[in-house]
């Protein structure tokens, strides 16, 4: 309970250890303005205090890698003078408070992270996992934040071409809220956060600061959950696309012209981040005017000037001579600048306000010596327990079964949802939503950019470390199936309180299992998010990792290949190892069985490889490659006859097999004899045909059927 | 001969639009919504976005940028004046096309391909196409829904399968003359098989084909 009889430290969410290591490090009390700015950049949300430890172990070097953690954005080499950077975020706690401006200003910060590098954002994607929609709440928390991601992303020009659903009750007071955008640009056009030289220019660019977000970092993001979170709201911020778009064409303007040193965005932590990051990088002080900032409202107090998270600004760094340049390209695009401040030699931040000091610390100490927490780690007693009991067999009908899944928000078709989004701008998107991966091409060159998805809380809550590594193996065969052969990753780490040993263990586990599965695949870790306390009334999510896997495709095929490519009498293959028909962790015990135990299939690295080269390879040739993931074959052959329009028959009868989510498996359908050979690791299981799917002995099922089920999942529960 | 594509503060489509003419042999130069003069120019494109951030009524401020009035100058002297989705939505405001759009009829924005029917060949965007020519092109937008309570418009293009409520199905309407056209869809998203279809061609063809010496 927050009351005001409480030190300023502990109403800002410091412990008073926090507070002490402050009074350390300035050799005396801390002023409030100084206390503010340490608040925020050493909370859970700016810090990574709990997880730092922890992300060392990610692998993340590859010839390719440009730039790596810790930046705005990872940024890849992709041949030819062309770079892509790549940053995922999550906006979950936010977005439970204030559905529409939680998501709208997770774009708007996402797009920032990736222009912030001189890249233009070409591409966003969205994760986005609730509780069942056959509660209102959540209906409207779906609703609000898809209306959020629609109302930023197609007002400020930026497509949403993928991302991922998932409904489950874990998320009924947690919802999850990720977003990732990919960006590309030639590799002079890469800008850093740094804050160049003595003399440089601080100019402030974008929104005016107003009160919103105070505080949204170290209250918001780095706490959890309880009765009072709705009292919250004033501490969610308040986007305005319109004013990004032109900070993204001001910006651009300015990078394409050689007139920054650096530049970094106000996010999280707002202008105390903005200042002491790039100084402390560049190993230099700052000069800081607060009275020149522009602002919203009137009488704001340096505390709150510091704190402020205001959308849609942007820090620039620039040298003296370029400042009225600087200036003139801001009044071009409409856009609202101002001079705040000056690069100092040594290392002090010295802010201003009022015609007083206000703030004088070193400026690498918020940035680097916040708190490293070592925080205990306890390996679940029940997990045992759960293991030991082997996954429900399948035990129903197949056809009735396969009716259920696709009726199921989480599977069935997302047109719901990807149609409220642009998902068509800048004419790049060769393969868009509801596909494994999203192709988006580079005008001008050869090269495709696959992207992928996954996540899967279940999976990784009966086993983190196998789940975690699972996904990074299931995003590598997504993009593999569109022609791409797997460059990089960024995660994001959505866990519960970190204050608890066991979900500490869940997330030491999980970053093992995405470091094992990248170094496997020789591809590095170059950027992701950490977001702990996603647990509300004490209750955690499950572990919930999301994998943005990105993938070159160079060249990329002609004519990749397409769900809606299948034909009458062509042949259905499955390829990758033979499944066991082990239902742990899969798609039937959540929505047949209502059951979470036994051990999900472990994955196997040689077999991830392999498949992995053999998709890549057979893009360029085949008409039709799915990977084999949430349904297992049976929904993935479904899935192809409803978008080919075309029926199906399977010779696979056995239930657990055809619903089974083994990894490590594609599809592949093709004319006969148009493979020279029959494709490695693989076996033939049906073949398209008639107006139906025949699975077995089943009643067969009507593609129409079949499509109309799958359509509806979401549009007849949001009616 | 030159076609001016107009960016207004908020637009995001002139690259496409800009790339879509030049692909089929058009001249084409982006211009900035202060720009006061375009008498070089033999034509105007008005493309998609959302100027000035669509905050109030869609195109409302947009009228009032200076440029317009060198587009109203152009659409009088019988030039073509193309405006798509938001473009539209502004030729509306500025009372150079007649009706109104308003939200969609399931007040949800619709990002999807539609088929189109050519149903008036005498326009500046229908000209280089048959009647009754079925057309697939990507509908993108949340204010398409077209009402025109003068029944003065003149339908170029029409839904097969109405998504937005738009008054007689309308997706492209022009003015008396045809030298002035609205669509709603947009024809430069279908100008290449791979991202699903080529069928806008034919009206951005009509369109450049429609272009004559100033």
């Amino acid at each position: 309970m927050t009351t005001a009889t409480q030190p300023l430290h502990r109403r800002l969410g410091m412990t008073d250890e926090e507070h002490e290591s402050v009074v350390g490090i300035l050799g005396r009390e801390p002023r409030p303005a100084e206390l503010a700015m340490y608040s925020v950049m050493w909370s859970e949300h700016c810090s990574y205090k709990s997880s730092r430890a922890h992300l060392r172990r990610f692998p993340t070097e590859a010839p390719w890698v440009v730039v790596g953690p810790g930046e705005n954005a990872g940024v890849v080499d992709l041949g030819d003078g062309w770079l892509a950077a790549l940053r995922i975020e999550s906006h979950n706690h936010p977005s439970f408070v204030e559905p529409f401006q939680g998501a709208a200003t997770g774009v708007g910060g996402i797009l920032r992270d990736v222009f912030t590098m001189g890249a233009r954002p070409i591409a966003l994607w969205d994760q986005i996992r609730f509780g069942p929609l056959d509660d209102p709440k959540n209906r409207y928390l779906f609703n609000g934040v898809v209306s959020g991601i629609a109302g930023y992303g197609n007002a400020v020009g930026v497509p949403t071409v993928g991302g991922e659903l998932e409904f489950d009750p874990v998320y009924a007071g947690n919802p999850l809220v990720n977003v990732m955008c990919l960006g590309i640009l030639r590799r002079e056009q890469l800008v850093l956060g740094t804050a160049g030289p003595p003399g440089t220019v601080a100019i402030l660019l974008g929104g005016a600061t107003g009160r919103d977000g105070i505080g949204g970092a170290s209250v918001l993001a780095s706490a959890s959950f309880d009765d009072e979170s709705q009292e919250k709201r004033p501490s969610v911020q308040v986007g305005d696309p319109f004013e990004e778009k032109k900070l993204i064409e001001a910006c651009l303007e300015l990078y394409r012209r050689g007139l920054v040193v650096g530049v970094q965005d106000l996010g999280a932590a707002g202008l105390s981040c903005a200042t002491s990051e790039p100084a402390g990088r560049a190993g230099v002080g700052m000069e800081v005017d607060l009275d020149a900032v522009h602002v919203r409202e009137s009488g704001m107090t340096a505390p709150e000037l510091l704190m402020s998270e205001s959308q849609e600004r942007m820090m620039a760094f620039v040298a003296p001579e370029l400042v009225d340049d600087v200036l003139a390209v801001a009044a071009k695009w409409e856009i609202d600048s101002a001079v705040v401040g000056v690069v100092k030699v040594g290392d002090t931040l010295t802010v201003r306000h009022e015609g007083t000091i206000v703030a004088e610390v070193p400026a690498a100490s918020l940035a680097d010596d916040a708190p490293l927490y070592d925080r205990p780690m306890q390996r679940p007693e029940w997990i045992d327990g759960v293991w030991e009991r082997p996954a429900e067999r399948l035990g129903a009908d197949a056809a009735d079964v396969l009716l259920r899944l696709l009726d199921d928000p989480g599977l069935g078709s997302t047109s719901w949802v990807h149609e409220q989004y642009d998902h068509m701008l800048f004419l790049n998107t060769v393969v868009g939503p509801g596909s494994d991966a999203a192709l988006i091409r580079i005008r001008g060159t050869d090269k495709g950019l696959a992207v992928s998805t996954d996540g899967n809380g279940r999976l990784c809550y009966l086993d983190p470390r196998n789940g975690s590594a699972r996904l990074v193996y299931e995003a590598a065969l997504n993009v593999a199936v569109t022609g791409a052969r797997p460059l990089a990753v960024v995660d994001n780490l959505n866990f519960g309180n970190p204050e608890k040993p066991e979900v500490m263990w869940q997330f030491r586990e999980s970053v093992e299992g995405i470091s094992e599965a990248c170094e496997a695949l020789g591809i590095p870790v170059i950027g992701g998010n950490v977001s702990f306390y996603n647990e509300t009334d004490g209750v955690d999510i499950h572990p919930t990792p999301v994998v943005g896997l990105l993938g070159l495709a160079d060249p990329m095929p002609e004519t990749p290949p397409r769900l809606s490519r299948a034909v009458a009498g062509m042949e259905i293959w499955e390829i990758g190892p033979p499944p066991t028909g082990n239902l742990a962790g899969s798609s039937v015990q959540r929505i047949i069985h209502h059951s979470m135990t036994g051990r999900p299939t472990p994955p196997d690295p040689d077999s991830a490889i392999r498949v992995v080269q053999l998709a890549a390879e057979l893009a360029h040739t085949v008409p039709v490659l799915h990977d084999l993931s949430d349904g297992g074959l049976a929904v993935a052959v479904a899935e192809i006859c409803i978008a080919s329009g075309v029926g199906a028959t399977l010779i696979e009868t056995d239930g657990d097999l055809l619903f089974c989510e083994d990894p490590h498996r594609f599809v592949a359908v093709f004319a006969p004899g148009t493979l020279p050979s029959a494709p490695e690791l693989g076996r033939m299981v049906g073949t398209m045909g008639g107006d139906d799917l025949v699975l077995g002995a089943s009643v067969p099922i009507g593609v129409a059927e079949l499509t109309e089920t799958h359509r509806q999942a979401i549009p007849r529960r949001m009616a | 001969m030159k076609t001016a594509v107009v960016v207004f503060p908020g637009t995001n489509c002139e690259q496409d639009v800009a790339h879509a003419l030049t692909t089929l042999g058009g001249e084409v130069e982006l211009v900035w919504h202060r720009e006061p003069d375009l008498s070089e120019f033999d034509g105007v494109v008005l493309p998609g976005g959302f100027a000035h951030g669509d905050y109030l009524r869609t195109g409302a401020i947009a009228r009032f940028s200076p440029i317009m009035a060198e587009v109203e100058r152009l659409a009088e002297a019988g030039r073509p004046v193309l405006g798509i989705c938001n473009g539209f939505q502004v030729l509306c405001e500025a009372g150079l096309l007649p009706g109104a759009l308003i939200a969609n009829r399931d007040l949800a924005f619709i990002c999807r391909f539609v088929e189109l029917e050519v149903t008036d060949t005498g326009t500046i965007l229908t000209g280089a196409a048959q009647m009754g020519q079925r057309i697939r092109i990507p509908l993108n937008s949340y204010e398409g829904n077209w009402v025109d309570p003068g029944n003065s418009g003149r339908v170029a293009l029409r839904y097969l399968d109405d998504p937005n409520g738009s008054q007689g199905s309308a997706a492209a309407v022009a003015n008396g003359e045809g030298n002035v056209v609205g669509i709603m869809p947009h024809p430069e998203r279908g100008v290449d098989e791979l991202l699903g279809s080529g069928d806008g061609r034919v009206l951005l063809e009509g369109f450049l084909h429609s272009l004559v010496p100033a």
